[in-house]
Formats: structure tokens, C-alpha cells, sequence
């Protein structure tokens, strides 16, 4: 009984996401009281088993069985502590967007059911993708957040562009997953399991080539789902769901799941799979997003577009970590970074809530007066994301500074340069929102949300604060015997504080106090191309989709009816059909032509024979 | 007992056009009994063998033992259930045809699902097309008679062919039941001419079930049938020619690769032009109908897939095969599905065009959660059906494979002598010949990178991509239908009856509930 325990971090919120959508579908109260109850429970578990209560495996259950035992599909927990630790981080987030929501979701005119049920889904599912003991699990998990995002990006379908939003995620993650699902395959090839403690041991001799494109294929799980460079573009748009969801989803939890799988993999299978060539495609990979994203956030004038640009560039961070061989450093950064970025999006949710449902900067302003504690939150969090230092935030991001620093002092400095255009656009939202006076009307009549969304908020903006020090941090990063670093006054920590007030100081004498009215930046063509999102994604649209798949498409259909439809299939009865009528000619009822037909036949008969 | 599955819904039709018997009623009895009756013959194995001795010269014996044959007949009931169930004709005597014919496909189907004799296997799917047949000719959209001739003329000369791949296979193993066949196989008797005879029933099975390049058939036969035959043919009767091809190699076991193996690599190629050229085929498509018609062929690709790991395998991979009744099941439920729900799409807003619809969603939200589900389940989505057959097949590919066994695919040799010999035939060939050299190329270092990949796994590496295309086409549909503004098509939307929720319900179920738990069908 004990040891089936931990299945209801699984069972629980899918029996309460089939009960939400199915019986309470017109009672969204019951539902929302439901979901919140299920991760109420799940996150009170978590907390019991990280308290001591059991720790281990727990019992396997075969899923599909094979006539061979590696093949099996097993469903089975690991409950280390870099499962249990995440665990913790996803139901506690999730605990409190499922309470934020209350107060979002108020008197909005859609199916509340269908939220709440979305949200048990992606509970659901993003625990499978945690405690997942093998990779095949984890594929199951991998596709089902894929479908929870879908839901809940899409979950205000009536709008062309949310409806657009939650495909595009969903395709673009199936690409990643072309690959991801090419790596499984491959890893068992390689390991003759899916089972992470089992893959010890390579089965036979291996080529690196064979190791190098099996770590790519796998990371291509993560490009998607992490959404780095070049298939980030769906992230953005992601921002068309509800904010609560922008926040647990698609900030904290769902998107650094690639971030959680690689590591998963460097401690199961061990650093020396992942070859030299593969962690440079790793961290190039991951650097390129960490910079294009950061300097597209500096132009962007929606709220929360420029914390989704935010993400990816904070993302790119923590791939690079797992490229440099430093997961630790990496899931430190995502612990830290999944507090104060749920922090910021749901405090930008608030925000955007009173403001009348108002997202673009530059319609607000003045905010500090009308919000203080709201404002007061947020800050936490900005200051938590430009690595002030004594925030959580600042011992993360030198985490992975320090790592980069002996050996590839490219991507340190290109981390610390990506952590100056961090505070720059960090530093121009709070000044441009919050300052000066408010410059519509929206902003002028905003007014301080209510407890379901403020006390959630001061938990987050506790956890930006603490969450990086040695008493939290040595208890809650999910990795194996983690010791927080504390301050050290070594280079990267000049370099970080150069950084820091290098955005600060730029910002501030761009934007001034939030006196002005437009963006003094906008308007030359770098700026253009920046609103344009580098026109990466105008590039999909025109070329890769509307060009190469939807012509290529047509063309095939073109060929396929009028080559083998019409050609050969409809050509082919044609010409049995002439033919048909051309030798009905010799049935032409006259009796002489008949007799004339026979005697040639004789002939013809005599002939052969006579020869 | 098995006999009365294929007796009842013969006796129902009976009574429907002979006694006018009130159609929907009286088919819907005889469901009902069929599905009691088929899932407790599936459930218990212990009966599973009724023998009508001799008829007609031909010892007739129906058996329910093998897995595949288990869950096709399951599969069958199942649909048959929510064909009539979920269906309603525009008028009485149609209602009367329609239903006379949902029956009558399903008892040949059950027949030739049931079938030791082969050439009753064969027989019982002829007498289930030929309904088909006339309700395509007589209550279809568009172009019906064309398209009833064109189905009827193709799917017949595609049955000769098989019949002469049968007939030659039964009289040199000197068997006309499958189990006297395994028995020969046992004894030692092989085919003299395995080769021709493999093209046969290649060609005769593969184009029964859309194998590209026979597949421009179904798709406007799909899209023309009357909703219960659209149901009953690619949901059921299309699994013929895979049952044979399967239940061939179960027979054959280690041995049915000197059958097909010869044709593996051409099947490989044909089987990437299913997933990938009917893929895109799929997504240019803009009609709801249509649509579905070809994403059925392509889903016929990965079936493929799994009977050519089984064959390159000789026979020994179990794991194929599994997956493949496993899809089979899942996606006999969910094109039935999904057809059901283009029925009661058409009947609410009386067009199929994707342009011309929107936000029925909002007018219908149940619609839209079945038709998700069923979507969703057709593109893979674990927790349904589907994902656990396609998954199964996925690592079914690469049982067989260890890192850097084989240096470069057999397959490649043969088409870089294909293309040497075309490049010197003359200027077009040429053309054709780099082509081809180019492919080889491809294949080659793609084999060469991923360690020595065989030509099943170089095949799997395009067929993976499939799932992408799979997402693309149906997650536009829904968009396309449900989702945004409302259209003026979809304000004519009045709501689903009480028949119509629980026969898409009703599949909805087992596709929910084979995806939680595939041991209950892998297991059979």
C-alpha cells in the first residue's frame, strides 16, 4: 500500500481532469475546487516525502508487455531527490497558479471547467515527465504536456489568434519530438534499455558518431519543448493563453521539462556519452537563444512578450549549463528561475487584470501608486532576473558563469552580455509600467487585486528572495547533494555586477522615469527588424510553411490526381475501353466478314502448321 | 456460437428487406446481440470453433484463436454497433438499405475474420464489398456513380489478383485452410514460385488496402460513401487485406520472408509514399471528407511498416505484430469515429468545406470535444488507442537492431545498380538514374550516421515524420471547424440527438479505454 503511494501524484489529478471535464462541466465551481484540492494534495505528498516519509523506487508496473523483457513499455517512479525536488517545485507553483486563477478566471465568460481540467492534465503530465522512470514514459508525458499547452493556449478558441497559437505549439513541438522520439529509439539501440538506472553500460562498441547524433536526436526533444533556437517560435505566441497558464506553463515548469530531461540523462547514462561535438551543439544551441531572445525582448511593448522573450533567453541559459556538462548548475538556475519567473508573470497577471485587460506597456504607467504591493512583488522578481546580487536569481546565473569560465570563456562572456540586455529590458518595463503618469485610461483606474491573487504573489516574491540562499537552497534544488555557493568574490562576480549596472545605467538614461511617451529606440531599422522578431517566424510563415509545405503539398496532390488518379488509373480504363471499341469493330453482324474472318483463320492455322 | 455472429446480422437484413421490418430498430437489436455475442467470443477462447462440415464441397470452419483475429472481430462489432446506432438515413427506404448493408459488410467482414478456409476468407470479403458498392452508387455525395464504378472495377481487378496469389499459394502447399497450411509449412512443403506468388498477394492485399501507389481509390470512395458504409469500409473491411497479410506470415513464420521477402525493400518504398506523399496529399486537402479519406491511407503506412519488420525479422518478431492488431483496433475505431462525426458535422452545418465552417465549438461544444478526441487519437496522443500501436511499432523496428551491425542497407547495392544502368540507357534515364543515385546516397549516410542503420530503421527515420504531417492536417481541420469566429454555416447548428452522443460516445470509450490499458488487446 505505502509503496503504491506515490502513484496518486499521477492518478490524482488525471481521475480529477476526466471528472472536471466529463461530470462537472457545468458546475465550474466543484471542478475548480476539485483541481485545486487534487494539487493541494499532490504538493502536501511531495512535502511528506521530502520530509523522509519513503524514498526510493517505487513498485514497476509492466504497461504493454512484450515477449522480451527490455521491451516492455514499464510505467515506474524514481523518486530521487532531483525527481522529488522538481516534484516540489512543480505542484508548489502549481498549487499557487491554481489559486491565482481564481481571482484571473473571475467572470470570464468561458468554460471554467475546461481550465481547471486542462490545468489537473498538465499536472498530470508534467509529473509523468518528473518521476518518469524510463524514457519511453517520458516520451508519454513529453506528448501529453504538448496537448495540455494546446488546451490551455488555445483555451479562448474563439479567438483566431489563441486558436492559431495553441497549433503552432503543438506542431512545433512535434517536430522537436520527430527527433526526440528518433533518439529513444536510438538509445535503445545503445543501452538495449529504456530505463534510466539501467544505462549504465554501453551494449558493445559504439561510435562516437553513433553517441554524438543519439545526444543531438534526444536534445531535440528539448529545442522543442524548451523552445531554443530554431524552434522557439512558438513560445511567444503561447502568451495568447491566460496569464496563470503562461505562468506555470509556459515560464516555470513545462518549458524548462528539457532542461530536467537532459540532466535526467547526463546522471543516468553518465557525461562520457555526451561527446564533445554534442555538448557544443548543446551549448551553441543554447547560447544563440539566450542572446537573440534577449536582445528581441528589448523591443517588445507587450507586458507579457517581453517576459516570454525573457524565458528563452533565461532558457538558453540553462541549455548552455547542460552543454557545459553543468547540470547542477543548470537545475539550480531553473529551481531559482521558476519561483521568480511564475512570480513575474503572475504578478504581470495582475497587472494586467487591472488594468482592464490592458498588456501593452506603454498604455500604463504610474502603476507604483495605484498597485504598491503588486509592484512591490514584481520588483522582487525583476530584481531576481537581472541578478542583483543577494537575490536568487544572481547565485543561479553565476552558477553557470562560474562554469563557463575556465574552459570556454566565449560563452562566459556571452552570458555576461545577455545578462546586461537582461536588466536593460528588465529596467525599461519597470520603468515605462510603473513610473511616471498613467497614459490611458485603463491604467488610471487600476486598483489593487484581490487576496486570491496577492497572497499567492507574496509567496513567489518570498521564494525570488530566499530561495537562492544555502537554508532553502540546500534542501530544495532538484540535485543530487546540492550545496548552495553562497557569495564569493571571484571575477564572475565582478563581471555580473559590471553587467548589472551597465543595463541599469543605459536604461535609465534611455527611458528616463517614465517620462516619456514612445520608445525613443523605436523606429531605425534594428529596432523594426526586433518588432519583427528578427522576421524568423514571417520566414516559417512565408517560406518554410506557406512556400515549401503548403506548394509542395499542393503539387503532390497535383501529381498524385492527375499523374496515378488520372494517368495511370482513369488512363488505364481509357484505354481498355478503346481498345474495347476497336475490337467490337470485328463483331459487326455481317455474315460474310465472319466467314471471311474464319477462312483466314484457317489459313493462318495451315500455315503454321505446314511449317 | 461464432456462427451465429456471421447468421444474426445475415437473419436481420433478412427480416429488414424481406418481412419490412422497421430498419433502425431491428439493426440495432442485431448489434446489440453481435456485440454480446462477439465480446464474449473473444473473451472466452474455449468455444472458438464451430465447423459446418461440408457446404457446398467446402469444409467451412470458423475459429477465433489467433490475436489478430480476436481483435478484428472485436473491432467489428464494435463499429458495426455504432454504424447503426450513430447513423440516421434521409429517408425510410434508404434507412432500409442503409442498415440492410451496414449488416451485410459486417457479417462478411466477421466471415472472413473468422475464416480457416481460405478461399471462404476470400469470399466473404467479396460479398461484403458488394454493398459497398451499390450504397456508394446509390445514396453517395458527389460524383457518385464514377466513383462507385471506379471503386468497383479497381477493387475488383485488385481481388483477382489476390485470388489468383491465393489460389496459386493453396495448390502448391496443398492446403486450403490456413491451419492445413501451417501444417504443410511444418511438414516441410514450400511454394515452388514463393516470388510470384508474393507479388500477388502484395499487390492483391496491398491495393485492398490503399498501398501507395493503389490508394487513389479510397479516398473519394470514403468521402462519397454514406456515412455507416464510410464507417464499416475503412474502419473494418479495409483491415482485410492487413489481416491476410499477417495472419500469411503467422502461417508462414520463420518461412515468410522466402515469400515477401524479395518484395521488402520495394514495400519499404511504397509504404514512405503512403506516410509521407499521401501525407501531404492529406494536407492540402479542403474538404473535411476528403481529408479523413486520405489520412486513413496514410495511417495504412505505418501498418506496412510493421508487416515489413515482421518480414525482415523472418517472421520472429513479435513485437510487430502486436502493434500492428493494436493499431489496427485503434484506428478502426477512430476513422470510424471520426467519420460519424463528419456525418453529424454535415448535418448540423450542411457543408464539408474547411473554408466555409468555424466556431462550431462554441455553438456545439460536446461536437467538438468527441471530434478533438478522436483527432487527437488518430494523431498518436498516449492515453488513446493509437499511440500505444504506433509506439509498439516504433520500437518493433528496431528489436532487430544492434549499433553498427549492418554497415550500409543490401538495398542501397541494388539501386546503385538501378541507377548505373539507367544513366547509361540514355539521356532520360539518366535523369532518372542520378536521381535514384541520389536517394542511395541519402539512404547511405543516414545509415552511416545513425551507426549502421537497416533499411527497416532508415525507413522508420522518414516514417517518423509522419507524425508531424498527422498533427498538421488534423489540428487545421479542428481549427478550421471549431475553433475562431463563428460562421454562418455553423449558426445553422441545432444539436446533437440523444443516439447520436451515445454512438460517438460509445467509441469514444473503448479508444479511451484500449489507450489506458493496451495490455487488454496485446494480451488477447
Amino acid at each position: 500500500m505505502i509503496q503504491n503511494l506515490p502513484w496518486l501524484f499521477l492518478v490524482l489529478p488525471l481521475l480529477v481532469a476526466a471528472l472536471d471535464w466529463v461530470f462537472f462541466s457545468k458546475c465550474p465551481k466543484t471542478a475548480a475546487t476539485l483541481s485545486i484540492l487534487s494539487a493541494a494534495a499532490t504538493f502536501g505528498l511531495c512535502i511528506a516525502y521530502l520530509a523522509g516519509l519513503q524514498t526510493g523506487l517505487s513498485d514497476v508496473y509492466v504497461w504493454m508487455p512484450t515477449n522480451t523483457d527490455a521491451l516492455d513499455l514499464h510505467l515506474g517512479l524514481v523518486m530521487d531527490p532531483l525527481a522529488m525536488r522538481m516534484m516540489l517545485v512543480v505542484t508548489g507553483i502549481g498549487l499557487l497558479v491554481h489559486i491565482f486563477s481564481i481571482g484571473y478566471m473571475k467572470g470570464d465568460g468561458s468554460n471554467l471547467s475546461r481550465y481547471f481540467a486542462g490545468l489537473s492534465i498538465f499536472m498530470f503530465s508534467m509529473s509523468t515527465i518528473v518521476l518518469a522512470d524510463n524514457l519511453a514514459m517520458t516520451f508519454i508525458g513529453w506528448e501529453m504536456v504538448g496537448f495540455s499547452s494546446y488546451l490551455l493556449i488555445g483555451h479562448w478558441f474563439h479567438k483566431a489568434s489563441a486558436a492559431e497559437a495553441a497549433k503552432k505549439a503543438f506542431i512545433t513541438n512535434r517536430v522537436g519530438d520527430f527527433g526526440f522520439l528518433l533518439g529513444i529509439l536510438l538509445t535503445l539501440g545503445v543501452f538495449g534499455t529504456l530505463t534510466f538506472s539501467e544505462m549504465g553500460n554501453v551494449s558493445g562498441a559504439v561510435a562516437p558518431t553513433l553517441l554524438t547524433v543519439m545526444v543531438i536526436c534526444l536534445f531535440c526533444g528539448a529545442i522543442g519543448k524548451s523552445a531554443q533556437f530554431p524552434l522557439h517560435v512558438w513560445l511567444p505566441d503561447a502568451m495568447e493563453g491566460p496569464t496563470p497558464v503562461s505562468a506555470l506553463i509556459h515560464a516555470a515548469t513545462m518549458v524548462a521539462a528539457g532542461v530536467y530531461m537532459m540532466v535526467r540523462l547526463q546522471v543516468s547514462m553518465g557525461t562520457e556519452i555526451f561527446t564533445e561535438t554534442a555538448c557544443l551543439v548543446i551549448t551553441t544551441v543554447g547560447a544563440i537563444t539566450a542572446v537573440m531572445a534577449a536582445i528581441i525582448a528589448t523591443q517588445q511593448d507587450d507586458i507579457k512578450r517581453v517576459l516570454a522573450y525573457s524565458t528563452l533567453s533565461q532558457l538558453g541559459y540553462m541549455v548552455m549549463a547542460v552543454g557545459l556538462l553543468a547540470g547542477e548548475a543548470a537545475m539550480f538556475h531553473l529551481y531559482t528561475h521558476a519561483w521568480f519567473k511564475a512570480l513575474l508573470f503572475l504578478g504581470a497577471g495582475a497587472i494586467i487584470v487591472c488594468c482592464h485587460h490592458e498588456q501593452d506597456i506603454w498604455k500604463m504607467g504610474g502603476l507604483v501608486r495605484r498597485m504598491p504591493l503588486t509592484v512591490l512583488c514584481f520588483l522582487m522578481g525583476t530584481f531576481a532576473l537581472i541578478a542583483v546580487p543577494g537575490f536568487s536569481g544572481f547565485f543561479s546565473k553565476e552558477a553557470i558563469l562560474d562554469a563557463a569560465i575556465v574552459d570556454h570563456p566565449v560563452f562566459f562572456w556571452i552570458g555576461a552580455g545577455v545578462a546586461a540586455i537582461t536588466t536593460f529590458y528588465m529596467t525599461r518595463l519597470c520603468l515605462v509600467a510603473f513610473l511616471g503618469k498613467a497614459r490611458a485610461h485603463g491604467a488610471e483606474h487600476a486598483h489593487e487585486a484581490g487576496a486570491t491573487m496577492v497572497l499567492p504573489l507574496l509567496a513567489l516574491a518570498a521564494m525570488a528572495i530566499i530561495s537562492g540562499y544555502g537554508f532553502v537552497a540546500d534542501y530544495l534544488v532538484p540535485a543530487e547533494g546540492f550545496t548552495a555557493p553562497g557569495f564569493h568574490f571571484g571575477c564572475t562576480f565582478y563581471v555580473s555586477l559590471g553587467a548589472l549596472v551597465l543595463g541599469l545605467v543605459a536604461a535609465i538614461v534611455v527611458y528616463g522615469w517614465g517620462k516619456r511617451e514612445r520608445d525613443p529606440l523605436a523606429g531605425n531599422f534594428i529596432a523594426t527588424a526586433l518588432r519583427n522578431r528578427l522576421y524568423i517566424d514571417a520566414f516559417y510563415d512565408k517560406v518554410l510553411i506557406g512556400g515549401l509545405q503548403n506548394c509542395g503539398a499542393r503539387i503532390i496532390e497535383f501529381i498524385d490526381s492527375a499523374l496515378i488518379r488520372g494517368l495511370l488509373v482513369q488512363g488505364t480504363a481509357w484505354l481498355v475501353g478503346r481498345v474495347g471499341i476497336l475490337l467490337s469493330w470485328l463483331q459487326c453482324g455481317s455474315l460474310r466478314a465472319y466467314a471471311c474472318i474464319t477462312g483466314l483463320g484457317l489459313l493462318l492455322i495451315i500455315v503454321i502448321i505446314a511449317l | 456460437m461464432l456462427l451465429w455472429l456471421i447468421l444474426i446480422p445475415v437473419i436481420a437484413a433478412a427480416l429488414i428487406g424481406l418481412l419490412r421490418m422497421p430498419g433502425r430498430a431491428t439493426a440495432l437489436a442485431a448489434a446489440a446481440i453481435m456485440l454480446i455475442l462477439g465480446v464474449g467470443a473473444v473473451l472466452c477462447p474455449t468455444e472458438c470453433s464451430d465447423c459446418l462440415s461440408t457446404f457446398c464441397g467446402v469444409r467451412l470452419q470458423f475459429t477465433l484463436v489467433s490475436s489478430i483475429s480476436k481483435a478484428m472481430v472485436l473491432l467489428a462489432v464494435l463499429v458495426t454497433f455504432a454504424a447503426v446506432a450513430g447513423t440516421r438515413a434521409p429517408s425510410p427506404n434508404a434507412e432500409r438499405s442503409w442498415t440492410i448493408s451496414t449488416l451485410l459488410i459486417s457479417a462478411g467482414a466477421i466471415g472472413a475474420f473468422m475464416s480457416d478456409n481460405i478461399l471462404a476468407f476470400y469470399g466473404f470479403h467479396e460479398l461484403a464489398l458488394i454493398p459497398t458498392f451499390i450504397m456508394i452508387g446509390c445514396y453517395g455525395r458527389g460524383d457518385r456513380r464514377t466513383i462507385a464504378w471506379t471503386t468497383t472495377v479497381y477493387l475488383g481487378l485488385a481481388s483477382m489478383v489476390l485470388l489468383a496469389g491465393l489460389l496459386l499459394l493453396c495448390a502448391q502447399m496443398h492446403a486450403w485452410t490456413f491451419t492445413d497450411m501451417a501444417a504443410s509449412v511444418y511438414a516441410g512443403i514450400r511454394p515452388t514460385t514463393p516470388c510470384l506468388i508474393g507479388g500477388l498477394l502484395l499487390v492483391g492485399f496491398g491495393t485492398l488496402v490503399s498501398l501507395f501507389p493503389f490508394h487513389t481509390w479510397a479516398a473519394p470512395a470514403y468521402a462519397s460513401a454514406p456515412t455507416p458504409i464510410a464507417m464499416m469500409h475503412a474502419g473494418v473491411l479495409k483491415k482485410f487485406g492487413l489481416y491476410g497479410l499477417f495472419t500469411l506470415g503467422l502461417v508462414f513464420g520463420p518461412y515468410c520472408s522466402q515469400i515477401f521477402g524479395s518484395w521488402n525493400n520495394l514495400l519499404l518504398l511504397l509504404l514512405l509514399g503512403n506516410i509521407l506523399w499521401v501525407g501531404y496529399v492529406t494536407v492540402s486537402q479542403t474538404r473535411l471528407d476528403d481529408m479523413l479519406g486520405n489520412s486513413s491511407v496514410m495511417h495504412m503506412g505505418y501498418i506496412f511498416l510493421a508487416f515489413a519488420a515482421f518480414i525482415a525479422a523472418d517472421g520472429a518478431n513479435e513485437l510487430a505484430m502486436n502493434g500492428a492488431t493494436m493499431l489496427m483496433l485503434a484506428h478502426g475505431l477512430t476513422i470510424a469515429m471520426l467519420f460519424l462525426l463528419t456525418g453529424q458535422v454535415e448535418s448540423q452545418t450542411r457543408t464539408l468545406e474547411l473554408d466555409s465552417m468555424g466556431g462550431l465549438g462554441r455553438k456545439l461544444p460536446l461536437l467538438g470535444f468527441l471530434f478533438g478526441l478522436a483527432g487527437m487519437a488518430s494523431i498518436g496522443l498516449p492515453l488513446l488507442a493509437n499511440f500505444a500501436g504506433e509506439y509498439t511499432i516504433f520500437v518493433s523496428c528496431f528489436e532487430t537492431w544492434t549499433p553498427g551491425a549492418s554497415p550500409s542497407p543490401e538495398c542501397c547495392d541494388v539501386l546503385r545498380g538501378i541507377s548505373c544502368w539507367l544513366q547509361e540507357l540514355c539521356l532520360v534515364g539518366a535523369f532518372f538514374g542520378w536521381i535514384i543515385g541520389g536517394i542511395t546516397w541519402v539512404i547511405e549516410s543516414i545509415s552511416t550516421l545513425f551507426g549502421g542503420l537497416g533499411a527497416v530503421q532508415v525507413t522508420l527515420v522518414f516514417a517518423l515524420w509522419g507524425l508531424v504531417i498527422s498533427a498538421i492536417y488534423m489540428l487545421r481541420a479542428f481549427r478550421a471547424i471549431f475553433e475562431g469566429d463563428i460562421a454562418h454555416t455553423s449558426e445553422r447548428a441545432t444539436g446533437l440527438s440523444v443516439m447520436d452522443i451515445i454512438a460517438a460516445g460509445f467509441l469514444a470509450l473503448f479508444i479511451v479505454l484500449f489507450g489506458i490499458a493496451p495490455q487488454l488487446i496485446m494480451n488477447l
